[in-house]
């Protein structure tokens, strides 16, 4: 399983990659890569361009700002696990982290690429959704902030425009009741369902187009799960009443 | 060009040929294994920066400057085995070697992060690698095995 | 230095290169080979109404594209490698297809090219126009036969096999209990972590085909190729190197690509090369497992078996080159280590439009295991008994044996249990397992097996002291992870008193052994292992032969010990076994190495010529090793398991296995590959499925939703032996390979019924199979 033939660019600058997306046609933009190069080795993805951002200085910070964490583009996944601000101010972050993939992945995976993949099975969009943290946003017109209520628009679909860049992820400070919990097959799978809890706050991944939030005393109360060869609608509608009430009931 | 083992070496000229098969077929060295093309099997894991990576998950152009060490790189030298391949040796830890060199630049990885790891940071320190023969016991044993020779045990 | 090796747990001998990644696996070869890549049909069955290949031959790096019609051999089926009486309709695929495809996944055009790459690009660019047919799938459909995989098969019936032993309708008339059960084992992957991959170069000059090929049977591809293409075995060499796996889709042949790569290099004069990659793998390769069962048991009020009544259907998959051996299996295993007075067994093999199927690790085993572990278990329900006093009542004894079970084997002959101790495998088994863990949700699983090893028709052996001292041995078939390397060195070093170090084993080779038939059903150790000592013996034999006419005493008088061969008892008179090989060779040139000490110049123990007649020059033989019957492992597993009520989940607290065959070579070996058969299990019975659709498409071909179990899922299996020597080989060995696959089925299943309450009686399981058994519809 080859990737199909691409141009590939390697900017040195934001200012590039950006200008790059906007004057491309079909091009996506490469960062872990750990999700978009099995799409491409599938021949599942076979964009013309590849935008590859791994070289743009000054975007591989965790930072405070604002009363929370910032996380910039080319953090990867396993730094962010350690980060001991991320641990001090948002400690729900590093939690779900442990459940992404496995290390290898996260050694190379980034946090900022995971949740503008936007794959509704994945915990950090949930977590961010949780949160109420938001991306920001680089494109011709300049920057914007999209909160996350707004940023997740369907199955692997964002609110970025295709000449945009993700260059960060905003957490907002969190350090009270808070968990993720997750039902996945083997360690390290995608979950059937999942669970994520900042407070009184839910947010549920693996059971719809995106991640959504729910009411703890009834998670499930209109939810409309997709079913696959794991779990049926019905099941995960059973995991996520179950993941629910072990996240609330300490 | 990519430092791979020490020694620079040149990068393919079509991007799309992954880091897997640039190793393998591009500079000859074999030992990187490929079982999926996934990311999943994790035959093809690699240090990249001393850290464990899945090479099939990485175009080579992209390593233009950057330290790769393959598990040609990890003895020391033709006539002694690092501790950890040492300990796979002792445990009995590979049957028909394929997933090995996978597996032993992960448990590499996570030694160097847990010189003296618990059961449990075994256990999810190599919980990314498949095996199919061995049926995991042995490996874990040799994880074990390795921190103790590492750490100057007899 | 000690020179008794079977038994030892020696550290094996291959491990170096492996761990240096200096290992030489197929798709390794290199030399610059072109390199092809298949277009496959995404239909599971359809017409082929054109194949236009004619972009794809322009596209630049392509050196070929070929099609049935480009092939001579391409109106050829591929052979039936197993035929059988009651295989009255089987049926083969071509190498690539001609009119009709008939599983998704089945080879349409061959592409050579530059690299995979290009060719992956150029096959793109193959247009193929299909007409989709009615597809014939689950295996129940089949059974219907609304719709027919081949045309000239009728109900899709390949096979058909009815065998009784005893009287089982007054059997079952006159029984007190009587009761029926349906099983169902769905068709699982063996997906080995190397995928297949073959390599092949055309020596024009010399006339020379050379192949690698990850293959379980090197020597049944040389043959098969020499007759396909005309030409002598002698020029066809086929080497199987270091393979990551084979579990057995890989003694399946022939593989398209098999024939296609050496076509290839044939033609383009050229090195070519095939690497299977993961995706094409999950349908090109064979699967496994597919079976339906109807069963009727009949016993008394103290749960001893009277009757069996079984008729099952299997899933051959769309064609059937490997014959019925694997419902043969099933039929002949079903009894087990039970006496089963009279047994009934039916079966139809018939034709879906999916993968075909081939033995995988158990080959029809655990299927069989599973119908009679979950009789034995509803019975003992039923009666309120123990499930291991059950078996109790049931297993042949100790003085029962050789037993005969009163059905065909899949050696031709009747199914005749040579050794064991059923009963002492079940006290251990129950004793390792100790008592219920505290805790909810809490189930025993138990199954018990036997296992027929070690068939025949033969294996091969060649052993020779070199001039150096160091020794080598060779034998036919390959190795896929087993240790030969290992475990034969011991048989060579305690025949000849030298250490396994001094032995160097090569396997798998036609150039070096050309004689045999492969590694598959848990033979290598009997088969090839007992043809080790014996070619080794011989060169014992030979080694006191002449070592005696030079130190002028009886051959009895001596003995091999420390690379030596000495007079017993007085250690310092004797002859290394060095210079004894230098001395099995009279030479007229003194080449240095001690090679002086045998030319026409040296003094000759006595009279006659140099080479008496009859004699052949050196230090070496060959040995066969055929057996008469199969050498019948057995086992028992034993498991305690919590299923988590709300999850659904499974977690294995402790698992048990006791295991018997016969005389153990290398207990670590043996107890590496236990502890892998028992995760092959696992996966088997709870993470993997292949998941199809309606329309026979795989949905699942990737590791990411074909759930390979990862150490987290599998726990530390404690093993224990217990020894039942077979008296049917020299070696009193028994086979071992599939031994920790095989009833793992049976025996998860037996836990989780006990765990949740609900039977079970199908394979796989799931969580999601059980929160659908725990929560019937409204």
């Amino acid at each position: 399983m080859k990737p199909s033939p691409f141009r590939y660019h390697a900017p040195g600058s934001l200012e590039e990659a950006v200008g790059l997306l906007a004057s491309l046609e079909d091009s996506k933009v490469l960062a872990g890569g750990q999700s978009l190069v099995p799409l491409l080795n599938f021949r599942l993805a076979r964009p013309a361009h590849l935008v590859d951002i791994n070289r743009l200085p000054g975007l591989d910070r965790i930072y405070e700002r604002d009363g929370g964490v910032a996380v910039q583009a080319l953090v990867r996944q396993a730094d962010a696990l350690r980060s001991a601000t991320l641990g001090r101010l948002c400690p729900l972050v590093p939690e779900a982290l442990q459940h992404v993939a496995h290390q290898v992945i996260r050694n190379r995976g980034t946090v900022v690429g995971s949740i503008a993949h936007a794959d509704p099975a994945a915990e950090l969009p949930a977590v961010l959704l949780a949160l109420e943290g938001e991306v920001v946003a680089r494109g011709p017109g300049g920057e914007r902030r999209i909160a996350a209520g707004d940023f997740f628009r369907g199955v692997l679909e964002s609110a970025l425009e295709p000449d945009e860049i993700a260059t960060e992820a905003w957490f907002p400070a969190f350090t009270g009741p808070h968990g993720l919990r997750e039902e996945s097959r083997r360690h390290g799978d995608y979950a059937m369902a999942g669970a994520v809890r900042a407070g009184a706050r839910l947010a549920l991944f693996g059971v719809a187009p995106t991640p959504v939030t729910a009411d703890p005393k009834d998670p499930a109360r209109d939810l409309q799960p997709s079913g696959d060869i794991e779990a049926t609608p019905e099941f995960r509608k059973h995991l996520v009443a179950v993941l629910t009430q072990d996240l609330f009931a300490a | 060009m990519i430092r791979v083992n020490g020694a620079d070496r040149p990068l393919p000229e079509d991007p799309r040929i992954l880091l897997s098969d640039h190793l393998r077929h591009g500079l000859g060295l074999t030992g990187t294994h490929v079982g999926c093309e996934h990311g999943v099997c994790g035959c093809c894991t690699v240090l990249l920066g001393g850290r464990p990576v899945r090479a099939c998950l990485l175009l080579a152009v992209q390593l233009d400057g950057q330290e790769v060490t393959t598990i040609e790189g990890l003895a020391p030298d033709a006539a002694t085995l690092h501790p950890i391949q040492q300990a796979f040796h002792e445990c009995h830890a590979l049957q028909c070697g394929f997933c090995t060199p996978g597996f032993l630049l992960a448990v590499k990885g996570l030694l160097d992060d847990h010189p003296d790891p618990t059961k449990s940071e075994i256990q999810e320190g190599i919980s990314g690698n498949l095996c199919r023969c061995t049926g995991y016991a042995n490996i874990r044993r040799a994880v074990r095995r390795a921190a103790d020779l590492s750490r100057g045990a007899r | 230095m000690t020179t008794r090796w079977f038994g030892e747990r020696v550290h094996r001998r291959e491990d170096a290169r492996l761990l240096r990644g200096a290992g030489r696996f197929t798709d390794d070869v290199g030399e610059q080979a072109l390199e092809g890549c298949f277009v496959r049909s995404p239909y599971a069955h359809a017409r082929v109404l054109t194949v236009d290949a004619s972009a794809a031959r322009r596209h630049p790096g392509v050196h070929a594209v070929y099609t049935a019609r480009d092939l001579p051999f391409g109106e050829r089926d591929l052979p039936l490698l197993i035929p059988h009486p009651a295989l009255t309709h089987g049926r083969t695929q071509r190498c690539l297809a001609g009119s009709t495809v008939r599983y998704a996944g089945e080879a349409v055009a061959f592409v050579v090219a530059d690299n995979r790459y290009v060719a992956e690009d150029a096959a793109d660019l193959v247009e193929v126009e299909y007409e989709p047919l009615p597809v014939v799938w689950p295996l129940e459909a089949a059974a219907e036969a609304r719709a027919l995989v081949h045309d000239d098969v009728p109900g899709n019936v390949a096979a058909e096999l009815t065998q009784e032993s005893g009287d089982v309708d007054r059997a079952l008339a006159s029984a007190s209990h009587r009761r029926r059960f349906r099983f169902r084992y769905e068709r699982g992957a063996a997906a080995p972590l190397e995928a297949r991959a073959t390599w092949a170069r055309w020596d024009a000059h010399e006339g020379r085909l050379t192949m690698y090929d990850s293959t379980q049977s090197p020597t049944s591809i040389r043959g098969g190729l020499a007759v396909l293409f005309g030409l002598p075995e002698s020029s066809v060499e086929v080497i199987a190197p270091d393979v990551g796996g084979g579990f057995g889709p890989k003694i399946m042949l022939f593989y398209p690509d098999e024939i296609l790569v050496p076509f290839a290099a044939m033609r383009l004069r050229r090195p070519v090369k095939w690497t299977e990659d993961r995706r094409e793998h999950f349908t090109a390769v064979n699967h496994e497992r597919g079976q339906v069962h109807e069963v009727e048991v009949g016993h008394d009020a103290a749960g001893r078996l009277l009757a069996l009544d079984v008729d099952f259907i299997n899933d051959a998959g769309a064609y059937t080159p490997y014959g019925i051996i694997l419902p043969i299996i099933t039929a002949g295993q079903i009894p087990g280590p039970y006496r089963v007075p009279s047994y009934r067994v039916r079966f139809r093999d018939l034709y879906t439009n999916a993968t075909p199927t081939s033995p995988y690790r158990g080959a029809g085993r655990p299927h069989a295991c599973f119908v009679m572990e979950r009789t034995l278990d509803a019975i003992a329900a039923d009666l309120g008994l123990a499930r291991e006093e059950v078996r109790r009542r049931n297993l042949i004894q100790a003085d029962q044996f050789p037993y005969e079970v009163g059905v065909a084997w899949q050696d031709g002959n009747r199914v005749v249990y040579d050794s064991g101790d059923y009963p002492g495998l079940l006290d251990k088994a129950l004793n390792q397992l100790g008592p219920r863990p505290a805790g909810d949700h809490i189930g025993m699983g138990l199954g018990m097996y036997v296992e027929g090893t070690g068939v025949g028709p033969y294996e091969g052996a060649h052993v020779q002291v070199l001039v150096g001292g160091k020794v080598i041995a060779s034998t036919a078939l390959p190795t896929q992870g087993q240790a030969h390397a290992t475990v034969f060195a011991q048989l060579v070093a305690d025949q000849l008193g030298v250490a396994p170090d001094d032995v160097t084993v090569t396997t798998g080779d036609t150039r070096r052994f050309q004689w045999g038939v492969g590694t598959f059903a848990s033979r290598a150790a009997v088969v090839a292992g007992n043809a080790m000592a014996v070619a080794a013996g011989m060169v014992a034999e030979k080694a006191k032969r002449i070592a005696a006419e030079h130190l002028e005493v009886d051959e009895a008088d001596l003995e091999l010990v420390g690379g030596q061969v000495r007079v017993k008892g007085s250690p310092d008179r004797g002859l290394p076994l060095a210079a004894v090989a230098v001395l099995s060779n009279p030479v007229r040139y003194a080449f240095g190495g001690g090679t002086e000490a045998a030319t026409q110049f040296a003094p000759r123990p006595r009279p006659g010529p140099p080479l008496p007649a009859g004699e052949q020059p050196g230090l070496e033989a060959t040995g066969y090793f055929s057996p008469t019957g199969s050498a019948w492992a057995s086992g028992c597993h034993a498991a305690w398991v919590r299923v988590d009520p709300r999850t659904l989940r499974l977690e294995i607290l402790r698992y048990v296995v006791v295991h018997d065959c016969g005389r153990v070579i290398n207990p670590t070996v043996l107890e590496g590959q236990i502890q892998g058969g028992v995760a092959q299990g696992i996966g088997g019975a709870f993470y993997e499925r292949l998941a199809y659709d309606a329309e026979a498409q795989l949905r699942n071909a990737s590791f990411m939703e074909f759930l390979m179990p990862y150490a987290t899922e599998i726990p530390d299996v404690v093993i224990d032996h217990q020894e039942t020597p077979s008296p049917l080989n020299p070696l009193g060995v028994k086979g071992a390979g599939e031994a920790g696959v095989i009833p793992v089925g049976a025996v998860i299943a037996s836990a989780i019924e006990e765990a949740l309450g609900v039977s079970i009686t199908e394979m796989p399981l799931s969580p999601l199979r059980l929160f659908e058994l725990t929560r019937p519809p409204a």
